[in-house]
């Protein structure tokens, strides 16, 4: 065990040290604001390079080349351990114990953005800058940019970005070289950002507003600086810059980068997972608003379309930024929202969930078997957008699926365990699986996280970490096999 | 440099080896097989493309119209040639390397080039295999025989013997041994890691040594490492695909041969093809007809069939049934570890001896020719330096002045037709060739940096 842990812990601890460096941006901005949080900054940014410092050269004899088993390993540690370091600042500043800052940190590298803090505009900036900033670095993944700036991750890199990345099919790289690929998947991820702060800041926000929230929206992250949302601002256009950019976000960052290497929108046309992503947005919009018309929730018609645009887009592309406590809505309304959270991101996004490109694949599977049935000697291979999947492809869906669900229906149990009500137990598994952000119940819109025990806040923090890994990476963990020489 | 592969065999793979682990290289393979592929992803940092190699189609997928280099290495002649011409007329590739084993084609030079298929560079493994198994054949003792300057320089990798005079002996005293040749130790291997040499180094039994020479010295410099072995005379090729009929064609005038061939049309079919040559039908491991054809008096036995493993068991039998000495064709780089310091003299290895020229292409600056050595941990080149005294960092210089990376050794300078071993006080002219010797492969950018000369020259 020694042997498999060490070689890890020494690339681990240089991810602890650039990770350290990203804690400066917090910092710069609390020596800015001159606001009380500078010292928690200081604190941590050093401590955490000093860690990372130690570990490595605590482990440098045990260097060696990442081979597969390394490359899942590090992922996973990276994620569990992270949202500790990452909490630490928190932790250190606000007067919440470590089980709530490890879930607010957790909760902003998955990008699920449910919060345990209430008051949210009335923290330090600093603070405010931390979480979304973890949003926005946890969106594109810490590893994924770690193997862009890292040459040293060269041949194991493309192990540990698959097992970062979301997806099925994961061989495909943009380069022939994997940190190329990293970097460029960042250059499309910062440079949407940029042009969402822009765009924000002229749909009227402050600078600070529109950097925060558009860390949010790329990242498909949730936190707001406001305990009300987007709700606060109750600006229309505010509303639209932001759907239109969580729809960005939802897609493949992949398709992103090849519209824009063709300089047309081809790309979109052919990714099959964008389309129906579109299209299963664009018809739950228009039915969920004449669902609420009708029943009288909203007395006009565009005020409904308004309202669940803006939040059933967020919360089906796992974003949770929100302008209503739509937990009030009569209950067919959030809960095809959930559904929606469950199935809609697209692979290769910051969005999570099954995604939209499993359900593609199941559903096809599921009729080609319907046609076998009446056709019993029919040949014909499944393909999703004209590529033909290969059966592999869809054993490992079928796999995935089922722990998927396994995961959801053990963690709502656990929930159950310890006393809280069916709805809140569901709706915070399901929010927090998918990385979504908000549930319903004690955990909806109009409340948060905060009313959890620590039990429950743990049982949602590992929610968001095996719905952010893909569940696979995580429970790999737990597999003897991975132990053994 | 950005690099397309196609065709992950075993040249295929071997090159996409070596030619990803050099930083500045992109390499897409491309190949039919995706198991292959896939194998191939995990272990190299590479992008792989599944589909035919000749389709433009998935040539576009793989990033041919930004691509520098197209190295074409299925196993069919025609694909190869049609993947370059596609390449050329459709995205104006650069520089176009096939592999194009017929000599029916590759023999004819106006087929290829400004009005013909479009190909730069057409490479036959075969061929490469071929004149390097002759070489050895030629100097008995010789692990490897490698060339420069059109065979003017050779390189020649030789284990020291007791019985050789100058082993016991400082490297510098070789002159004095020989004041009629000169050579130049390029690099010693002593129990697989790199020696040094220099003037005190003393060289031991058992030592791998290459030195550089001129063609007609090496022999000279030969006798010194090892006792001198006579010419071999009698030689039995087992195997008679591609490589061991060329090796019998080339040697059936000078030497005794006979070739044996399991498959009877095969045998049947070379045996037309061959003059002096003595074909036999029959099973190379084959303790009975190995006997009967006197395996006890033949010098080199050369196992060359397809089969590695048949070829490790029939040389090892041969070598014990008396053969002299022994060569195996050996595609597995483990393999040929695992066996060169048993029974089996020589191991070939079709890969390394093929990559050389590939890496010659891709080399930055004017490097004519690569030798991979060492399973490719080592490396040597052949470079032509241009500009002048200001503009290169070499020119005009004496070669002690000249700071090279670790582990790198000038053994000679090929100036025209002259050959010049390379002394501390030779100084380097323009268009000058040298010829260097790498120990450490990882030192390649830093060669190539030196040679490079300033950017007005490029």
């Amino acid at each position: 065990m020694k042997d498999i842990l060490l070689p890890v812990a020494h690339v681990f601890a240089l991810v602890m040290m650039v990770f350290s460096a990203t804690m400066l941006a917090p910092l710069v901005m609390a020596v800015w604001e001159l606001d009380p949080a500078l010292t928690s900054f200081i604190i941590s940014a050093l401590a955490t390079f000093a860690l990372g410092a130690l570990l490595w050269l605590g482990t440098r004899r045990f260097k060696r080349e990442l081979k597969t088993r390394d490359g899942l390993m590090l992922v996973a540690l990276t994620w569990v351990a992270l949202p500790a370091v990452a909490g630490f600042p928190l932790w250190n500043y606000l007067p919440i114990n470590f089980t709530d800052a490890y879930f607010e940190a957790a909760s902003g590298l998955t990008t699920t953005g449910g919060t345990v803090l209430s008051g949210l505009e009335f923290l330090p900036r600093s603070i405010n800058l931390w979480r979304h900033l973890l949003s926005w670095l946890g969106g594109m993944g810490i590893i994924v940019l770690a193997v862009a700036i890292l040459p040293l991750l060269g041949v194991g890199g493309m192990q540990i970005y698959r097992a970062e990345m979301p997806g099925p099919m994961k061989d495909s790289k943009l380069t022939p070289r994997i940190g190329q690929t990293a970097k460029l998947l960042w250059a499309v991820y910062t440079g949407l950002t940029l042009l969402c702060i822009l765009c924000l800041r002229f749909a009227g926000m402050n600078w600070f507003d529109a950097v925060c929230h558009g860390f949010s929206a790329l990242s498909l992250g949730g936190f707001s600086t406001y305990d009300a949302s987007i709700g606060h601002f109750n600006s229309l256009t505010i509303e639209m810059v932001l759907t239109i950019f969580s729809i960005i976000a939802a897609l493949n960052f992949a398709t992103h980068f090849l519209a824009w290497s063709q300089r047309g929108v081809r790309a979109y046309f052919r990714d099959a997972e964008a389309k129906a992503i579109l299209g299963v947005l664009f018809g739950s919009c228009i039915g969920v608003s004449l669902f609420l018309y009708f029943k009288g929730t909203y007395a006009d018609y565009p005020t409904a379309l308004r309202s669940t645009t803006f939040n059933l887009i967020s919360i089906a592309v796992d974003s949770g930024l929100h302008t209503q406590d739509y937990s009030r809505w009569p209950i067919f309304a959030p809960m095809w929202m959930m559904f929606l959270s469950c199935i809609v991101a697209s692979s290769g996004s910051t969005g999570g969930g099954i995604k939209m490109i499993r359900t593609l694949i199941l559903a096809k599977q599921a009729h080609r078997e319907l046609n076998q049935l009446v056709h019993p000697n029919m040949v014909r291979p499944l393909k999703v957008g004209g590529t033909v999947i290969a059966n592999r492809v869809v054993f490992a869906v079928l796999a995935f699926v089922f722990l998927y669900f396994m995961s959801i229906v053990t963690l709502v149990f656990l929930q159950l365990a310890s006393g809280l009500d069916f709805i809140t137990s569901f709706s915070s598994i399901i929010a927090c699986i998918n990385n979504a952000g908000p549930g319903l119940g004690l955990v909806g819109p109009g409340s948060n996280y905060g009313v959890l025990n620590e039990f429950q806040t743990w049982v949602c923090s590992a929610a968001m970490l095996l719905g952010r890994l893909e569940i696979f990476t995580i429970l790999v963990l737990f597999t003897p096999t991975l132990w053994r020489k | 440099m950005k690099i397309i592969i196609l065709g992950a065999g075993q040249v295929g793979r071997t090159a996409a080896y070596h030619l990803s682990r050099e930083e500045a290289n992109d390499v897409t393979v491309v190949d039919q097989n995706e198991d292959i592929l896939r194998d191939l992803q995990d272990r190299l940092d590479i992008r792989t493309v599944n589909g035919n190699a000749s389709s433009p189609r998935v040539l576009e997928a793989a990033g041919i119209a930004s691509t520098d280099i197209l190295v074409a290495l299925t196993n069919s002649d025609e694909v190869n040639m049609l993947a370059c011409q596609v390449a050329w007329t459709l995205y104006r590739t650069p520089k176009k390397i096939a592999r194009v084993r017929s000599a029916d084609y590759a023999e004819r030079d106006t087929l290829f080039g400004e009005n013909g298929i479009a190909v730069d560079v057409w490479i036959s493994p075969e061929q490469l295999v071929t004149e390097y198994v002759a070489r050895l054949i030629r100097y008995p003792g010789a692990l490897q025989v490698l060339d420069f300057a059109d065979g003017r320089v050779r390189l020649v990798g030789i284990r020291a013997l007791q019985g050789g005079p100058l082993v016991g002996q400082a490297l510098s005293t070789l002159r004095e041994h020989i004041p009629s040749a000169d050579a130049r130790v390029a690099a010693i291997y002593r129990a697989g890691k790199s020696v040094k040499p220099e003037g005190t180094t003393v060289i031991e039994d058992g030592d791998e040594v290459f030195f550089l020479a001129a063609r007609e010295n090496i022999r000279v410099v030969m006798k010194e490492m090892r006792r001198e072995e006579a010419p071999a005379r009698r030689v039995v090729i087992a195997g008679g695909g591609n490589i061991g009929l060329r090796l019998a064609i080339e040697l059936e005038g000078k030497n005794q041969v006979k070739l044996i061939e399991r498959d009877g049309k095969r045998a049947r079919r070379v045996s037309e093809q061959l003059k002096s040559t003595t074909v036999l039908h029959g099973d190379a491991a084959d303790e009975e007809l190995l006997l009967e054809e006197n395996i006890d008096s033949a010098d080199i036995f050369a196992a060359l069939t397809n089969s590695e493993e048949a070829n490790i068991l029939s040389a090892m039998l041969a070598k014990r049934l008396g053969a002299h000495k022994v060569m195996a064709l050996i595609n597995k780089p483990s393999y040929a570890e695992l066996i060169e310091s048993g029974s089996i003299d020589v191991a070939i290895s079709p890969q390394t001896v093929t990559i050389g020229s590939l890496l010659a292409h891709v080399r930055r600056g004017d490097v004519v020719r690569v030798h991979s050595l060492r399973r490719g941990a080592a490396e040597a080149l052949e470079v032509v330096v241009h500009g002048d005294a200001d503009s290169s960092k070499v020119i005009g210089r004496r070669i002690e002045d000249i700071s090279l990376p670790e582990g790198t050794t000038l053994g000679a300078v090929v100036r025209g037709e002259e050959v010049i071993i390379a002394h501390h006080d030779t100084t380097v002219q323009a268009d000058d060739h040298l010829i260097l010797f790498l120990t450490d492969r990882r030192h390649i950018e830093a060669v190539e940096k030196l040679f490079q000369g300033s950017a007005s020259f490029l």
